[in-house]
């Protein structure tokens, strides 16, 4: 691998939204995920909210990108057709919460956010099943829902297709800077670069370390969170939110960009990497959601998850190293990180040229929107089907997921290659048999399109096999 | 030699709990209601009999289900299915065909059970 | 296209319904989502079905094998991979499929037989982590017999649903080493045969009122904690175990899946998650019929394929105008212990009208009460009755007056 101009570790949404926004100019770059996909950290576990920004604290790195990338946020989804609705946030709150509204409405002028405070009947118009003890709420009309890992994996496939490259399980293990340049040793190839960005997200610290950058402390925090049916999808219209606390933004209840419901996530201390959910969890939920929301209804739970916040001090971190050269370092994207992402990455390209002449193409590839089965006119459908049957051929009954759709994944920029990743693309097994009926379908295709064998197929990330032994073989 | 049994009826829901235990040479089975448990105490005292279902790896690298054509010892069912273990079934194998004839000396065979697929 | 029965799902009931519209007159096409008839019985090669209906003891692909070659002897079209994305209130039935591309068929009559899915680790909370290594125990049950691959070496299952029993002998003659078995209640929702040939017979333990705390490995299965529970079914943390295990098979409870009756205006049981149907499995919706276990979860293929019949019988008689009935329509309730009895809409008139009821916990020496207002029409004397066996009784329809009451004697 000869030398690019930057090397952009970690394969999230700011790290490939970076990679979208190089790609799109002279600079040649090239991304290193650890994992075997893109979106396998915060990226794929998270509340998948684009705030409107009113609740950080004015002046901050976090107000400054969360205001600009909600902007940013609505063209960038739907250049990519990622699955978005800007369907607006209430934060609610009992009559004694007033100042704590207040307060925030304060906040979000001197944002300049768009904010409203509302009484019981108004908030009522905006979302019906509020909790009978809410008397006001703050309404951010534009927030919003966005899926996060669909918008990482556009933006990546976007990236390939204008000439980035990415290379999957290539775990940094050492940065040297020598003679101007910095070389770059990997699980996955050593690679040289004039510039090292380090979107990292959890990792992002230990890569500083290596790299002989400045050294920070992180905490991370766990949320765990319920995902519910989509039959509860039209239940909830828009964001709901409790009044925040030292520990977060609490525990929400929102409609999904893919048209389910979440309700979480909690914030507990946690290690690096630990997406175990927990019975306190759960019960923490239960209890909090039926707060600020009328109609919880955890008979229709299909999935719990689990994400972890890693925070480096109280605000983003995104600048040069002032230790060692031509390294940006962007730490501690917590919330309102996914939000932010966009601008992040705009700075990133800003930050680049103070140094370099950047030069936006003219000529910028856009992904070509993806056909769904749903979304087809009969016509239009059965001519698909002439050509390629597969798009008559139903593998993912819950979310009608035709065979063309998973092998287009497979096939993809960035290829589909473990059923999780097929997942996240597709939406195959999401639903609400959780993959029971069409996992082991989307294993033969795998297989089939990739020319492995049912064993070496993988649910997700690591040595994560799903047929491990052969019938009287092993 | 004195030997004892401890299990459970299952010829009905009742699941009457069974002792069977050979007493001078006497067979005698306590805890059933009725004389169905009797009959299943004193066979699965004196030679419990299975049928063994289980699978053959076919040619193309399908399953292919298998059973014994009748009752076999309960002491013999992994001998059963370890004598399946080589066995390779053609992709045209039908419903009823036999696999392996007599197995084990057994005096059952093993047949298919489903069309290869 | 035009069919006197459209037939949805090509499973025993699907096959047995079609089998008797046929008989009785109507055209018929099944439309089958797989790529061959039998549904899930293909995957279940244990013996033990058809004892009832065929008086001896069959694997599962051989019970519908019996009825597939059947089928084949009649001109009843069957549609493979064929998908329905939706039902008309006019009843025009939308199908996809790879060889036929989009199809709307107009159907005189429909008959639901799609069966039901498992409840996943998802829908029961299950703490932990989500590794390679959890399996519904049908999914388990598809990769090994089916494909021919074990999921695990060292399996824990949770649930003594008969699925979860099966499999675990299933994986024990494969080699593999069935540690546990937990069970949330303190009975068992499987078979007594099940629970003896299947985890006795291979000393398989078997754990009553237990459930999982947590599950624990990234990116494979490396082992869970489990505890007992209290009263209220919450788990006693002080007495927390933990075991080694790379594979957890949950068979936790089947759901109807009724998907495509979402945002369409029939009744539903919430108690069998199924339609509510009358005694010809007749639904809220004229000419639209229910069947299997699309409309309640049995125990036995053979009362599946009984229950089809009906179905079939009469979706072909409704198709044909020669279902007129003349009597009058009363509901079938069930309380005092009985959980749910079925269909909950009878008509009086001449013969007999057979009523499947499964009641709510395991009770012993108890008898059953039929009663129709204050007359009791029958009485059954039970010297146990268990939630994991349908029970069913046939009452004189010229005995019925009135609305109906199951209910178990206190």
């Amino acid at each position: 691998m000869g030398k690019v101009d930057c090397i952009v570790i970690g394969g999230g949404v700011v790290g490939t939204l970076i990679l979208d926004e190089l790609a799109k100019t002279n600079l040649n770059a090239i991304l290193l995920e650890k994992e075997n996909d893109v979106a396998s950290g915060a990226s794929r576990a998270n509340s998948g909210i684009v705030h409107a920004g009113y609740d950080c604290v004015p002046g901050t790195n976090k107000a400054k990108f969360n205001v600009e990338g909600n902007a940013l946020m609505w063209k960038l989804v739907e250049e990519l057709h990622v699955p978005a609705k800007q369907c607006g946030s209430i934060v609610v709150a009992p009559k004694e919460g007033l100042k704590g509204i207040q307060e925030l409405y304060d906040k979000g002028i001197k944002n300049g956010v768009k904010v409203e405070i509302l009484d019981r009947e108004k908030t009522l118009k905006i979302e019906p099943n509020i909790s009978k003890d809410i008397e006001y709420s703050l309404y951010a009309p534009e927030a919003g829902i966005v899926s996060p890992y669909k918008l990482t994996i556009a933006a990546t496939d976007r990236a390939i297709l204008n000439g980035a490259k990415v290379v999957l399980e290539a775990n940094v293990n050492k940065l040297a800077y020598n003679n101007g340049e910095w070389t770059v040793w990997s699980t996955n190839g050593i690679y040289k670069a004039k510039y090292v960005i380090n979107c990292a997200g959890a990792g992002a610290a230990r890569i500083n370390d290596l790299a002989g950058a400045c050294h920070y402390e992180t905490e991370f925090r766990r949320g765990d969170y319920f995902v519910l049916d989509s039959t509860e999808g039209k239940a909830v219209s828009t964001v709901i939110f409790p009044l925040p606390t030292e520990k977060g933004k609490g525990i929400l209840v929102a409609p999904t960009a893919d048209g389910n419901v979440i309700y979480g996530p909690t914030s507990v201390a946690t290690t690096e990497g630990d997406t175990a959910t927990t019975l306190d969890g759960f019960a923490e939920i239960k209890k909090n959601v039926a707060l600020t929301y009328d109609k919880p209804n955890f008979r229709k739970i299909i999935r719990t998850y689990a994400g972890v916040r890693t925070i480096v001090g109280h605000d983003f971190i995104v600048e040069y190293s002032d230790v060692v050269p031509s390294f940006i370092q962007i730490l501690g994207i917590c919330s309102p990180g996914l939000s932010s992402a966009p601008a992040i990455a705009k700075y990133v390209i800003k930050l680049l040229e103070e140094k370099e002449e950047v030069k936006y193409k003219d000529d910028i590839v856009q992904l070509p929107k993806k056909k769904k089965l749903l979304e087809l006119k009969d016509d239009e459908l059965n001519a698909l089907i002439k050509e390629n049957e597969a798009w008559g051929r139903i593998v993912c009954r819950c979310e009608k997921i035709t065979e063309a759709e998973i092998v287009q994944a497979i096939h993809s920029p960035l290829p589909a290659t473990t059923v999780d990743a097929v997942k996240r693309r597709t939406r195959a097994g999401m639903g609400r048999c959780q993959g029971g009926f069409c996992g082991t379908r989307v294993i033969e295709i795998l297989a089939r399109e990739t020319g492995k064998t049912i064993s070496e197929i993988k649910k997700d990330m690591g040595e994560s096999q799903i047929a491990i032994s052969r019938i009287k073989e092993d | 030699m004195k030997r004892k049994l401890e299990t459970i009826c299952i010829n009905c829901p009742m699941g009457c709990p069974l002792v069977v235990e050979e007493i001078d040479g006497k067979i005698e089975v306590t805890g059933h209601t009725c004389i169905r448990g009797k009959k299943y105490g004193e066979q699965e005292f004196v030679n419990p009999m299975r049928v063994v279902t289980t699978l053959v790896l076919c040619e193309d690298g399908t399953a292919q289900p298998v059973k014994t054509s009748g009752p076999v010892p309960k002491d013999k069912i992994f001998a059963v299915t370890e004598a399946v273990r080589n066995i390779r079934s053609s992709k045209d194998t039908k419903i009823g065909d036999v696999i392996i004839k007599d197995v084990l000396g057994l005096g059952v065979d093993i047949i298919a059970t489903r069309d290869a697929i | 296209m035009k069919y006197d029965v459209v037939v949805i799902g090509g499973g025993p009931a699907g096959m047995a319904a079609a089998l008797k519209a046929k008989e009785n007159g109507a055209s018929v096409v099944i439309l089958e989502r797989d790529v061959r008839l039998g549904g899930i019985l293909n995957q279940c090669i244990h013996n033990g079905f058809g004892l009832h209906y065929f008086g001896e003891e069959l694997t599962g692909p051989e019970y519908a094998n019996r009825f597939k070659v059947k089928v084949e002897q009649t001109d009843i079209k069957v549609m493979l991979e064929s998908m329905v994305l939706s039902i008309s209130a006019d009843k025009v039935v939308t199908v996809l499929s790879p060889k036929e591309g989009l199809v709307h068929i107009e159907a005189k009559a429909i008959v639901l037989a799609m069966g039901c899915r498992e409840r996943t680790a998802g829908a029961i909370t299950l703490p932990g982590t989500r590794p390679a290594g959890i399996y519904t125990a049908g999914a388990a049950q598809k990769i090994s017999n089916m494909d021919g691959y074990l999921v695990g070496k060292k399996v824990v299952i949770l649930g003594s649903g008969d699925i979860g029993l099966i499999m675990a002998r299933r994986m024990t003659l494969e080699g593999a080493e069935v540690k546990l078995v937990l069970e949330l209640q303190p009975y068992s929702s499987g078979l007594k045969r099940n629970i003896v040939q299947c985890l006795n017979d291979f000393n398989i333990p078997l754990h009553f009122s237990h459930t999982i705390t947590r599950v624990e490995g990234m990116p494979r299965l490396t082992g869970l904690y489990y505890a007992p529970v209290d009263e209220k079914m919450q788990p006693i943390l002080s007495e927390e175990k933990y075991v080694e295990c790379d594979a957890l098979l949950l068979s936790v409870g089947l759901i109807p899946e009724n998907d495509l009756l979402n945002g369409m205006d029939v009744k539903m049981s919430n108690i069998t998650s199924g339609a509510v149907v009358d005694e010809y499995r007749m639904t809220s919706m004229d000419g639209l019929f229910s069947c299997g276990n699309v409309l309640h979860v049995h125990d036995l293929v053979d009362n599946v394929s009984e229950e089809a019949e009906i179905a079939g019988a009469c979706a072909a008689k409704y198709a044909l105008g020669e279902l007129d009935n003349k009597g009058n329509k009363y509901n079938v309730n069930a309380i005092n212990g009985v959980r749910y009895a079925l269909p909950q809409v009878v008509y009086s008139g001449e013969g007999k009208v057979r009523i499947f009821f499964r009641v709510g916990a395991e009770y012993r020496n108890t008898r059953l009460n039929v009663k129709c207002g204050d007359e009791v029409l029958l009485t059954k004397k039970y010297q146990i009755v268990a939630p994991g066996e349908m029970q069913h009784i046939d009452l004189d329809k010229s005995k019925i007056t009135g609305d109906i009451t199951l209910e178990l004697e206190a």
